[in-house]
């Protein structure tokens, strides 16, 4: 059992899915009770990965190697390091909360609803794990399905026209990721004598650096749709805004890490070359700022209350990609523990919205004000996801944010200088909603019996609240396990960084370097 | 005997254990009523006013509450004890330093400094113990306590009472980590946490608006000043690879003062943009006056004796580095005197008890930073102790004046209170004159020495010196005005709050006696240097600090000596004491002799007296500038943008693939599938007269099968 450790977290939502299927559709409450079942046993095999996940390898763990289609290289290949790990974490819990925060919220087709939330959760697994291209885009255009069923049924009034520009967009994208892989497929076969689709393969090759720009775009263009990076964000708001609730948090809290997480594991280790050529960097960099101040300007001027926090995440994805494409080691640890983060902040957030979605059927900040003498635990849950997000220090987002821009810092000062102000804007344009939506007076007697949070709903935030404060506090970790991966990542992009530093002990410059050992 | 150097991480966590209890469990132990619950638009002004509500008399003494009075108060008494037997261990160490680390924090990775090399990104929960974070711990735990008293009396017939613990407590947590860190990222943890406190106490009285608009403006002010300390901590790691005060000041070590504006002078002034936020300087200084929406004793203690002192901490803390960088250091000192008179000029016409009270604070800071710039880190520190008792004692008055006239805070409407709340009335005349410099009390020390050192050393000058001076007079006018004001005169109370004045309980009476204690002794132990008929003993507040400033004052320190001269500073003590009589004389002759004057005066002087009555109209500068124009006009303009052009081009692509493939449908109909089709027509029209053939009748056929047979037997017969 234990070498399929991986397949078996892999699979389990999607035999929940199947044996979910053979359910009597007219008995609802069998079928929410087992969806959940199922995703919380998603959630409880994952678990063994924390344990025996041993953060001092190198390379990848818990390897699982088949062949898949022989005939084309094709291998069934599974493999977690630390970043992978971390995400996959991240996938199994908030599919998990997202499914239980669904119970009333959803009341029409509901074992459709959960099938695709099962489908979802292996496709967004299976993306994390492996380690063949081949296989890694199937699981890619696998997680489009599901969500564009999401968005087009249990959306909301705009749904059709945001759920097919959610598919359209993202299969544009990948189509081009597509041509990408099929480049790098045909070059390895070209250089070795045989076609594979092997991460490990095709790291051996060895492209000019015209080629490897040129896949570089290929990729950036699939990834960067997915984040989503300036200017490819459009899909976004309208996405989340008429996803429901369940499907806004999956959106932003897993969806988009795939394209960072493609970045990281694609684009940075097989293509070194262009990562580190200075005009894409640049490039990158800047449109990474751009949609730090950017997202949170546009976020400060919303007036409908999930497309606020839409738009808050393109400013926080700004800081995930700013972090990778700082080509250091603080910079992309940094950038993967906010890709946690924003999945636990901004995972909050929408669950927030949902349950004053679900108590007044509306989104419109104006409807609101005040529900703070009313829903005063909501208020408090409310409070908490926002100063994660406003990156408070003893939470989670101070962590990511204050090692990302330590990254920044050492590249480009500029950079830095600029993204610091994302977050004055990012306690701007929180405060303010928070403001209008929760404090003063209830001016709207629709808004004066609502409420407060029930059980369930304590359910689904606590365990966000714990995950947030435990990074804020210890997390300690978490860089634990990115420790290598990130070093490897940084070694493989810019071979001499670590070099610089053996020399360095040589001739140690004065109070660095004892510092750094301490 | 308890070790208690070991137990300093013990220190915050009571407060926040408290803060845990009364935030979890306190709407268990305090039952809201439900009018505070239910707030219909109306229904609402029953809690109006300030919020501080006249359901006065009936005390709702249920064992809840008095479980939270208990708990609220105990934990800041418990650190108060903790705190006490720490410093007293700490002064029979030889070194007087003692450092407790917890565990690493923040344990990232490797990086290069700017100077080559190899260092990480670290930062632990340590915690350092010295003689200034000693001052620092005494102050907050003992100003803090009795604030904490004190609000029992205030805050007893509030709704959210445990709220209001919970948020207190919870500030000294954070207050007590910020001075007890080890490194400069725990310093922020706690500069972020009290910014938190402060935002959740301004906004107490969540249903009033303007209270909510306060609390942002502070937090989102703050948050700029922020943004330079982070800036300013990743340039100190890029710089020294460290952000521990130890390893920082080691590096500093034998480095000689920057002749220019060096790496070490953009350190200390990003960490100074940080300060300015924190601690109410110009340009930042906007969100304090707003900060008095919250509860009086927030403003007592958070905004006057500790959160604000913050920023002059961090300098302090940072006097190696600023002693290094003189135009930083002037920097510091010129934007603490600009803010000092900026803020005492605004308070001269105030009507607002608490507004006066607020501009005085910011204008006090102002003198703290005009020492810390002039490289006299310990007296700024000495004002920042001195000041922390008269100031919050001068908040704990006026909160008592407010009580005791059922919630009026416009002074015009106050007057001849003097006899009908005689305790509050006496400790706030200790605490005038401390803050006005009167000798003995604390606030003559303090104010005297940073003059002196303005005047004195090397880093300070002449036109500084006169600007605290003129400030000084300043301060005596509007805090005597004040005073006249309220507590003198013929009174001029509305009807309902003549029938409501009464002293306070002794719950709040007590700390306000305790406070005039130390608002007249606390200076005693840092006595001029002149004054040589006192001991050393009576120097004690430089001598304690001494260490901590030893590296910074080492490099000013002998030039300042050498200028030292007795009857120059005797002339200059006796001026600053004449000149605060002056303010004192005038503002008694203006309020009290002449009251007609102030009228014919502001009349006038109506533009000077607009411009001051307006606060030199600096918040609609910045909400002009800034939060209108920068961010809400850049985020409608940008929203627009996005949904127009970004969005457009999306849009636009997805029209033009549906305009293309109409297209298409249309070619494929009539050009593609329209030449299949003229095929199929062509073919057609010529099958027609075949079809004539084809009729499918049996006997068409058979007559044409017997025709054909005819015809070919026929042929074959007429061959």
């Amino acid at each position: 059992m234990s070498e399929h450790l991986l397949s078996i977290v892999l699979f389990t939502p999607l035999a929940g899915m199947l044996v979910l299927l053979l359910l009597p559709g007219s008995n609802k409450n069998l079928i929410r009770i087992w969806a959940n079942i199922a995703a919380a046993a998603g959630f409880l095999v994952s678990l063994p990965l924390v344990f025996r996940f041993d953060k001092n390898a190198e390379g990848f763990q818990m390897v699982e190697r088949y062949d898949w289609i022989p005939a084309l290289g094709v291998k069934y290949y599974l493999g977690i390091d630390g970043i992978s790990l971390l995400l996959v974490m991240l996938t199994t819990l908030l599919g998990f909360l997202a499914i239980l925060s669904s119970w009333s919220a959803i009341d029409r087709h509901l074992k459709a609803y959960y099938a695709m939330f099962l489908l979802q959760q292996t496709g967004m697994i299976g993306v994390f794990i492996s380690l063949d291209f081949f296989l890694f885009y199937v699981f890619w255009e696998v997680v489009l399905v599901p969500m564009y069923f999401i968005i087009g049924v249990w959306g909301g009034p705009r749904k059709l026209y945001a759920a097919i520009k959610f598919f359209l967009y993202t299969l544009a994208g990948s189509v081009l990721m597509l041509l990408g892989i099929l480049t790098l497929y045909f070059q390895h076969f070209e250089q070795h004598g045989f076609y594979t689709f092997e991460i490990s393969e095709l790291l051996k090759l060895d492209m000019p650096l015209a080629l490897e720009r040129w896949v570089f775009w290929a990729f950036f263009i699939g990834f960067a749709i997915k984040v989503p990076m300036f200017p490819f964000h459009t899909w976004l708001p309208d996405a989340h805004t008429e996803a429901p609730t369940a499907g806004s948090v999956i959106l932003a809290a897993i969806l988009l890490k795939m394209g960072t997480y493609g970045f990281l594991r694609f684009s940075l280790p097989l293509l070194p070359k262009a990562s580190i050529d200075p005009w894409i960097v640049q490039v990158m960099a800047a449109l990474s700022i751009v949609a730090i101040i950017y997202g949170a300007l546009v976020s400060l001027m919303q007036d409908d209350w999930k497309r606020l926090v839409a738009f808050s995440s393109v400013s926080h994805l700004g800081f995930c990609t700013l972090g990778i494409f700082a080509l250091n080691p603080n910079g992309i640890a940094g950038s993967v523990i906010q890709q946690i983060n924003h999945g636990i902040s901004t995972g909050m957030l929408f669950l927030i919205v949902g349950v004053a979605y679900e108590r007044r059927h509306t989104r419109m900040i104006s409807e609101y004000g005040g529900l703070a003498h009313v829903m005063p635990n909501f208020s408090f849950v409310f409070a908490f996801a926002m100063l994660s997000s406003a990156g408070l220090p003893l939470l989670n987002g101070f962590v990511g944010e204050f090692t990302i821009l330590q990254g920044a810092f050492e590249t480009n000062r500029a950079w830095a200088a600029f993204a610091v102000t994302g977050v004055i804007l990012g306690a701007a344009y929180l405060l303010w909603l928070y403001q209008r939506t929760m404090l003063g007076q209830i001016t709207n007697p629709k808004n004066l019996r609502l409420p407060d949070l029930n059980l369930r709903e304590w359910a689904v935030f606590l365990p966000f609240m714990a995950w947030a404060l435990w990074i804020g506090v210890y997390p300690k970790p978490y860089f634990e396990v990115l420790e290598k991966p990130v070093a490897q990542l940084v070694e493989r992009v810019r071979p001499d960084y670590f070099a610089q530093h053996a020399l360095a002990v040589q001739a140690p410059a004065p109070g660095a370097v004892e510092a750094g050992e301490r | 005997m308890v070790n208690f150097l070991d137990l300093i991480w013990l220190i915050p966590l009571f407060p926040l254990a408290g803060a845990v209890t009364m935030l979890l469990a306190g709407r268990r132990l305090d039952p809201q009523p439900p009018s505070e619950v239910a707030l219909a638009p109306g229904v609402a002004a029953a809690s109006g006013g300030n919020g501080h509500g006249d359901a006065h008399g009936h005390h709702p003494a249920a064992p809840g509450r008095f479980l939270i009075s208990l708990i609220g108060p105990g934990t800041v008494l418990l650190s108060l004890l903790f705190s006490a037997g720490a410093v007293i261990q700490l002064a029979g160490l030889p070194e007087k330093v003692h450092e407790v680390v917890k565990y690493t924090w923040i344990p990232a990775f490797f990086f290069h400094p700017a100077g080559g090399g190899g260092a990480r990104l670290a930062a632990d929960f340590g915690f350092l113990l010295d003689p200034l974070s000693a001052v620092m711990i005494l102050v907050v735990t003992v100003v803090g306590f009795l604030i904490h008293v004190y609000s029992i009396g205030y805050m007893g017939h509030e709704g959210g009472y445990y709220r209001f613990f919970g948020y207190m407590n919870l500030f000294v947590f954070f207050m007590l980590t910020l001075v007890l860190a080890n490194n400069y990222l725990l310093l922020f943890v706690g500069w972020e946490g009290v910014g938190l406190s402060s935002y959740l106490l301004i906004g107490f009285y969540f249903h009033k608006k303007s209270a909510g608009d306060a609390g942002k403006k502070a937090f989102v002010v703050n948050r700029i000043g922020d943004a330079g300390f982070i800036m300013g901590m990743l340039l100190m790691l890029a710089t020294f690879g460290t952000v521990r005060f130890v390893d920082v000041n080691a590096a500093l070590a034998g480095r000689e003062p920057e002749t220019g504006f060096g790496v070490l002078s953009a350190i200390a002034l990003l960490l100074f943009i940080g300060a300015t936020g924190k601690s109410a300087q110009i340009p930042l200084f906007t969100w304090l006056p707003d900060a008095m929406e919250g509860p009086t004793p927030v403003s007592a203690l958070i905004h006057a004796a500790t959160m604000v002192t913050a920023g002059v901490y961090m300098v302090a803390r940072s006097s190696a580095l600023f002693a290094l960088t003189p135009q930083t250091s002037f920097l510091v000192a010129a934007v603490g005197a600009a803010t000092a008179i900026l803020a005492a000029s605004i308070a001269l016409v105030q009507n607002d008890i608490k507004r006066v009270l607020a501009y005085s604070t910011v204008s006090q800071l102002g003198y703290m930073f005009l020492a810390a710039g002039v490289g006299a880190y310990w007296v700024a520190i000495f004002h920042l102790y001195t000041h922390a008792f008269f100031k919050a004692l001068l908040f704990l008055g006026a909160g008592s004046v407010i009580h005791a006239l059922g919630g009026e805070q416009d002074i015009r409407r106050m007057g001849g209170l003097k006899d009908k709340i005689p305790v509050t009335y006496r400790t706030m005349w200790i605490a005038s004159l401390a803050i006005a410099g009167i000798p003995p009390l604390a606030g003559f020390f303090s104010k005297d020495e940073i003059l002196w050192q303005t005047w004195s050393s090397p880093l300070g000058s002449k036109a500084l010196w006169a600007v605290g001076v003129v400030t000084a007079f300043m301060t005596a006018f509007y805090m005597w005005r004040l005073m006249f004001l309220t507590f003198h005169g013929r009174p001029r109370l509305s009807e309902e709050a003549s029938r409501h004045v009464h002293e306070s309980p002794p719950v709040m009476t007590v700390p306000l006696v305790a406070l005039a204690a130390g608002s007249v002794a606390a200076g005693w132990i840092g006595m001029p240097k002149i004054w040589t008929w006192f001991g050393e003993g009576f120097r004690l507040f430089e001598h304690w600090l001494a260490p901590v400033f030893a590296a910074a004052t080492a490099h000013w320190h002998a030039h300042a000596e050498a200028h030292h001269d007795v009857s120059i500073e005797w002339a200059l003590m006796i001026l600053s004491v004449v000149i605060a009589a002056a303010g004192i004389a005038l503002a008694r002759h203006l309020y009290l002799v002449r009251p007609d004057a102030p009228e014919a005066i502001r009349q006038r002087a109506a533009p000077v007296y607009n411009v001051l009555y307006n606060k030199w109209y600096v918040d609609e500068i910045y909400d002009f500038l800034f939060v209108n124009g920068l961010a809400k006009g850049g985020g409608s303009l940008l929203s627009r943008f996005d949904a127009a052009v970004v969005d457009g081009g999306v849009n636009g692509t997805g029209w033009l693939t549906r305009f293309t493939s109409t297209l298409s449908v249309w070619w494929d109909t009539w050009v593609v599938d329209g030449s299949v089709r003229l095929i199929a027509f062509t073919v057609k029209m010529f099958s027609y007269p075949a079809r004539l053939l084809q009729t499918g009748y049996l006997q068409s056929y058979a007559l044409v099968i017997l025709v054909g047979v005819a015809v070919a037997l026929g042929y074959y017969l007429m061959r």
